[in-house]
């Protein structure tokens, strides 16, 4: 395993004080707190804050912790002593955070049922954590539905008290017109419980991924359609692409780039459906030869009309 | 390993999930006399009636769960959670906004 510089986490010297340790938690904690970051790796980045902070807040773990001497390297190949690093104390931690600290946090501080870690105990019911995961799913399987595949690592206490891990695979059905933010729970699929507890659920949050056209809010979908001038100048029903297949859309005559047409019920599915919001945007063709150069010039010529007419000039 | 995995249906938290108050507790580990002070704190809607015939939906539980969770991280009191989630709330109405006048081009 991988030796973990908990101090070079928090960006505190060796020597800090007890309150610089908490101030750099919790300026770090505000950037990276899942809930509230927008950082890409928030979710690990906090974890390992947080694994960092429980160690170095507490006087007894730190020493522990700082026991193990100051020449190791963060990453450095680490091997821990037989029977531990810090064999014979007890440590008081929230079994359920624990289980989420790394190998390394556990090969000091023991696991979380009976040896030395002193979170559970034995014949101590307690239910399993909720574990929470995003997961990002395109607007197609949004729209659709989908079943997505997902590897999750599962902390594991053996008879000694240690954790040790594994990865578990699931296959999650993605419901038909879920959108951004929502949770899907999947009940018992969290942390194992201690002691015949409960096993704790699992919740998933969606994200969906940008599109290349469509815009989403909530279950209504946007999208920009480039139209000549003459259709929107005269009316036209034109092909308009919509999550479910292209459907025939009605341009009334006399339309104006910006104009916001809706497609009832063609946004994500659902009780109600979403709509599908479709904004006109005129493309002119380019003047590019001759012949289109004279089309534009008999237009003005046969076609009066002031653009600025409002504006006084 | 060719083994096929069963396939998982979760249930989905929308607006249509409905839950009294046992279940929301059991869901998000709070009891009553949390909840109820969360809903004097204003950080979930009044309820009618009573506590026995509240509900929440989906988007509640995850509002209750993400305001355990940085009550916890950030060591606040229930006030300044309220107002942490409040302004959360804010700014994600705020960048809705921006997102939909940048399609619809202020029009």
């Amino acid at each position: 395993m991988q030796y973990k510089d908990y101090y070079k986490i928090l960006g505190v010297n060796r020597n800090a004080s007890k309150d610089e340790i908490k101030r750099a938690y919790r300026k770090l904690a505000r950037k990276y707190h899942p809930d509230v970051s927008k950082e890409a790796d928030a979710e690990a980045r906090f974890k390992e804050i947080n694994e960092a902070h429980e160690v170095l807040k507490d006087a007894e773990k730190r020493a522990a912790y700082d026991a193990l001497g100051s020449h190791w390297k963060a990453g450095q190949e680490y091997r821990p002593p037989p029977g531990g690093g810090a064999y014979g104390q007890e440590f008081h931690f929230d079994a359920g955070d624990a289980a989420q600290f790394s190998d390394f946090f556990s090969s000091i501080f023991g696991g979380m049922g009976g040896g030395r870690g002193h979170a559970s105990g034995a014949g101590f019911r307690m239910r399993g954590r909720d574990e929470h995961a995003k997961i990002l799913i395109g607007l197609e399987d949004a729209f659709h539905g989908a079943t997505r595949k997902l590897q999750l690592e599962v902390p594991e206490v053996d008879a000694q008290g240690r954790v040790t891990r594994h990865t578990k695979t699931l296959n999650v059905r993605i419901p038909a017109g879920i959108t951004q933010g929502q949770q899907i729970r999947l009940a018992g699929q969290g942390q194992p419980g201690a002691g015949g507890g409960a096993n704790g659920d699992l919740y998933l949050e969606v994200e969906i991924q940008p599109h290349p056209f469509y815009e989403l809010d909530g279950k209504d979908i946007y999208l920009h359609l480039p139209v000549a001038p003459w259709e929107a100048a005269l009316g036209a029903t034109v092909s308009t692409p919509t999550l479910g297949g292209p459907v025939q859309l009605k341009i009334p005559p006399g339309s104006q780039s910006g104009r916001k047409l809706r497609l009832k019920g063609r946004g994500l599915p659902g009780r109600p459906a979403g709509d599908q919001y479709v904004i006109l945007e005129i493309v002119i063709p380019p003047a590019k030869d001759d012949k289109a150069r004279r089309f534009y010039r008999r237009m003005a010529e046969e076609m009066p009309f002031d653009p600025r007419a409002q504006l006084g000039v | 390993m060719s083994r096929e995995l069963d396939i998982l249906q979760g249930v989905l938290l929308d607006e249509t999930f409905q839950v009294g108050l046992e279940e929301v507790e059991r869901l998000c580990g709070l009891d009553r006399a949390t909840l109820e002070t969360l809903v004097c704190e204003g950080l979930l809607p009044p309820r009618g009636g009573t506590p026995g015939e509240w509900r929440f939906s989906g988007p509640e539980v995850r509002r209750l769960q993400r305001a355990l969770r940085l009550r916890r991280a950030f060591e606040l009191d229930w006030a300044a959670t309220a107002l942490t989630l409040d302004l959360l709330d804010e700014i994600e109405r705020l960048r809705r906004e921006i997102r939909l006048l940048k399609v619809c081009g202020g029009r």
